[in-house]
């Protein structure tokens, strides 16, 4: 299959067919993305997977109205079709729009790849399986099962609009986890462990994928001894690195300027409130070098920036792609306009969400809580942004009795509201670390965020276990 | 390719042609897909946005010297097929020999005679898609004066045409059509927000019901005003039909054969035992034309067959596609399922408990104190199938001296799928199909813990 992207003269006279029938705005986004994953479980290798998928997505705007097409042909005649459907879906009615000439306008990348996986032998991406495999086996003989999964991606896009942007990018994601079931008397419990980071293969030089696979079998074993969770409401203390989960869900997606535009967001309308304790500090990056949710353009042709959400507790600003910052009459986008793929329409969406240190010696904040729940490890999670209900999922979590941990609790999830959780966050440590890779879902579309936080507490959270 | 063939009759020459190509000692399958898809988002009496589409793909499963490759493509374009069959053998080389490996064979059974499709769908005109999305928004918002907004209306269908072909024999083709209408709702009462949903399936426009779609949405969103968080206890949970089904559809994926094979799931090595109350029968028969996952054939090609899973609490089989079965000396149950871009996996497609003769106002009648859990969030993160632990946000109702009483929100119920699989005390008459792999019903679990205050 060929690679070559269309060049300026297709994509400006796509715009135009785009813009033949009126509307104010065309888009035209290309993409081009090759990946390879590889699993290993029940003692074999399964397979080795490449995919390739390339297309283009084609967006008219007129007034409030958006049509969207996409196609896999490159064409000239093929981007003029998918041109004219768009069009028509949008229905504009009208004289042709001029549109601006294209000028190429490139962000820098985050960070450099060194080792792309495409110049990488398939035996050494299947080698890491082995490795991994045989060092969680080791941890014990109550491992019964391991499954280890490699992946790599490289997403090549191109965005061309109306108003004379042209801008590329390249991609470039590896990913592994570590998954390990074990069996005890008390039945059977699962530990897993997943790194991701938007770089190439070099990522295994600094890392051993050995230690994965010992960390999500010490998960699984020390697991075989856990106690029901409790139930009810308590103080929870979340370890560094899992807290982020907890901002993405409890006011990340509360912070998109899609659900503030439709008033279905319990932040909306509170700029300048204090919605956090005054120790909270929120950023969303997609600017930070390497981490998961990184990029040099969003998926609308923005570059990635720095956004501080909330300062010091006070609410200064959402998240944005390009129509709703059109629509609040703002100059630009904030960075946040993604989408999943060619075949989808571009919404808010968040990158790197963290929150810096504090200044907290993590092991006081422990010793500071008398009863409650230590969470060290975290699942995914889910917001009802209208009413801020959030839920998020316990891996890896501990009593704390007497401001020590103790024994070692059961899966469940937490579950909270988010302008509550956020005032009721009263100990930020010092200890700050990214979390794990996580894909976003929202609205049928997912995306690859990161998130990170120092070790936390929150005053009063409800913790959905069992046990009285 | 003909653009604007809907037979699959192309899709199955295109597998052929791979077919064909097959080596001395290879085994080939090739699975190729169509989607022609609609999608119109209303939001305040304007279209939000109107997303029109035709998406192809293209899977090779390759198997030689009993290790498996597979690579995929997102077109049909003659040179990528050619690149991606090149793909797959190239990463067989890789994988682990295992001598159960292999593509499906043949196995005699007759597809179901289903008529899954209605092409007439294509030509549906634009503008009356449009209209049903900016009716429903409508209807809900004069549904009642406390349905503050409508967060979106949505009107989507598809015409979707797969075909499987291999070097055993298969050649499969698969047509089905699908149109759905769902709506998200906002009450508002002073302070409060609550939310709610509706929606409408069918295989045709006619099936569509906007005011039963906007009715739910009014009703659900609601009935939750003034809700608050409730106390911690244990006590009986009525499950309403749509978190029955997502219920069932955990259920489900405990009795893949991957899990049997892998003795991840908590029931393997159960077969024949009590596993579940005895008042559980549990099917999946994607046979049945009323399911929402009802097709003709398996993601390897076989035919679909009626697969009784649970009967009176006792375990009957696994689900199998054509590796798992024969790992475990079973037959495939033809219940592989996959989309273009993976190998086939296992899974229940149209899972249906049967209905007991009560209906939901009779079962709440008979509960003393309970909660009745309307909706459920999380269950991605706070169950787990491995240990069984689950654990998932909740919202719903009180139930008090068998009325429905107080609406609640923000707390957990929680218990192991082992524990309240054994602890179900009634299942409703109110069989529901939905759009998921279960059909729901009104489901009560006794002794659950709610986690609230």
């Amino acid at each position: 299959m060929t690679s070559a992207m269309p060049d300026a003269e297709v994509l400006d006279a796509t715009l135009h067919a785009a813009l033949r029938t009126g509307g104010d705005f065309a888009e035209v986004f290309v993409e081009d993305r090759r990946a390879c994953r590889a699993g290993f479980d029940d003692g074999r290798i399964e397979e080795l997977v490449s995919g390739r998928s390339r297309g283009a997505g084609i967006r008219v705007r007129a007034g409030a109205s958006v049509g969207f097409a996409h196609t896999t042909a490159l064409s000239p005649a093929g981007l003029r079709e998918a041109a004219r459907v768009a069009a028509a879906a949008a229905r504009a009615g009208g004289v042709q729009q001029p549109g601006r000439p294209l000028s190429r306008q490139d962000a820098p990348a985050p960070n450099d790849v060194t080792a792309a996986p495409d110049t990488v032998a398939k035996a050494r991406k299947v080698d890491l399986l082995c490795t991994a495999e045989e060092a969680a086996r080791a941890e014990g003989s109550a491992i019964f099962q391991v499954a280890c999964n490699y992946g790599d991606s490289r997403r090549r896009i191109l965005v061309a609009n109306s108003d004379g942007l042209m801008s590329a990018d390249e991609q470039v994601k590896t990913f592994f986890s570590v998954s390990v079931d074990a069996a005890g008397d008390a039945g059977k419990q699962n530990g897993r462990e997943t790194l991701g980071h938007t770089v190439g293969f070099e990522l295994f030089d600094t890392v051993d994928v050995a230690d994965l696979a010992r960390t999500a079998a010490r998960r699984a074993l020390r697991k075989l001894e856990a106690v029901p969770a409790p139930s009810g409401t308590m103080p929870v203390v979340i370890g560094p690195g899992g807290g982020g989960v907890l901002f993405h869900e409890a006011c990340g997606h509360g912070l998109e300027a899609d659900h503030i535009h439709k008033d279905v967001s319990v932040f909306a309308g509170r700029i300048g409130e204090q919605v956090a304790n005054p120790m909270v500090t929120l950023i969303d990056d997609g600017t930070m070098s390497g981490e998961w949710g990184c990029y040099a353009i969003d998926d609308e042709g923005r570059p990635a920036q720095r956004n501080v959400l909330i300062a010091d507790g006070v609410l200064e600003d959402y998240m944005w792609d390009r129509l709703r910052a059109d629509r609040e009459g703002r100059d630009a986008s904030s960075g946040n306009g993604r989408r999943q793929s060619y075949q989808h329409l571009p919404m808010v969406r968040m990158t790197n969400t963290y929150i810096g240190n504090g200044d907290s010696d993590p092991g006081d904040i422990v010793a500071d809580t008398p009863h409650g729940v230590y969470v060290a490890h975290l699942g995914g999670g889910q917001v009802n942004t209208a009413t801020g209900d959030f839920v998020f999922g316990m891996t890896e979590a501990y009593l704390i009795e007497d401001g020590r941990l103790t024994a070692p609790i059961r899966e469940g999830n937490l579950i909270g509201n988010g302008p509550d959780v956020l005032m009721l966050i009263d100990a930020l440590g010092n200890d700050f670390a990214m979390g794990s890779p996580g894909m976003c879902g929202k609205d049928g579309q997912g995306v690859p965020v990161g998130d990170g936080t120092p070790t936390l507490r929150v005053q009063r959270l409800t913790v959905g276990g069992t046990a009285a | 390719m003909h653009d604007d063939d809907l037979t699959g009759e192309t899709l199955a020459a295109l597998g052929e042609r791979v077919v064909a190509q097959a080596r001395s000692g290879e085994q080939i399958e090739v699975v190729a897909v169509r989607s022609v898809e609609t999608d119109v988002r209303a939001w305040q009496g304007e279209v939000e946005s109107f997303a029109s589409a035709t998406a192809d793909g293209v899977g090779i499963r390759v198997v030689i010297d009993r290790r498996q490759g597979f690579a995929h493509a997102g077109s049909h374009d003659e040179e990528v097929v050619a690149e991606t069959l090149q793909e797959a053998r190239d990463n067989a080389a890789f994988g682990s020999p295992d001598e159960f490996l292999g593509v499906a064979v043949p196995d005699g059974v007759t597809a179901p005679d289903l008529d899954l499709w209605c092409p007439e769908l294509a030509a549906v005109a634009p503008e009356t898609k449009i209209d049903l999305a900016l009716e429903l928004e409508r209807a809900v918002l004069a549904g009642d004066r406390r349905i503050s907004s409508v967060e979106s209306a949505d009107y989507a269908d598809s015409l979707s045409l797969g075909a499987v072909v291999t070097t055993s024999g298969i050649r499969s083709i698969e047509r089905s059509s699908g149109c759905h209408l769902s709506v998200f709702s906002i009450a508002a009462e002073g302070k409060d927000t609550q939310t709610g949903f509706g929606f409408s399936v069918g295989r045709s426009l006619d099936a569509l019901d906007v005011q039963q779609a906007a009715t739910d949405a009014t009703e659900r969103a609601v009935r939750l005003l003034g809700a608050r968080k409730p106390a911690t206890m244990r006590t009986t949970v009525v499950f309403d039909p749509w978190v029955t089904a997502q219920f069932l559809g955990l259920v489900g994926a405990t009795l893949s054969g991957e899990g049997a094979v892998t003795n991840r799931s908590l029931f393997a090595g159960r077969l024949g035992e009590p596993v579940t109350s005895s008042l559980l029968s549990l099917t999946d028969d994607p046979t049945d034309p009323a399911a929402f996952g009802a097709g003709l054939c398996d993601g390897e090609g076989l035919a679909t067959r009626r697969n009784e899973l649970i009967t009176a609490g006792v375990l009957q089989r696994f689900l199998h596609n054509s590796y798992t079965g024969r790992r475990l000396g079973a037959a495939s149950t033809g219940s592989a399922v996959r989309g273009y871009s993976s190998v086939p996996g296992v899974g229940a497609m149209a899972l249906v408990p049967t209905p007991g003769d009560r209906n939901a106002a009779d079962l709440v009648g008979g509960i003393a104190d309970g909660v009745l859990v309307q909706e459920v969030s999380g269950l991605h993160s706070g169950v787990n199938l491995v240990s069984g632990d689950f654990s998932t946000g909740a919202e719903g109702l009180r139930i008090r001296d068998g009325e429905l009483a107080e609406p609640i929100r923000e707390f957990t119920v929680a218990s192991t799928l082992q524990r309240m699989l054994l602890d179900v005390v009634a299942v409703g008459s109110d069989l529901t199909w939905l759009p998921m792999t279960a059909a729901g019903v009104t489901l009560v679990v006794a002794d659950v813990t709610v986690s609230g205050e």
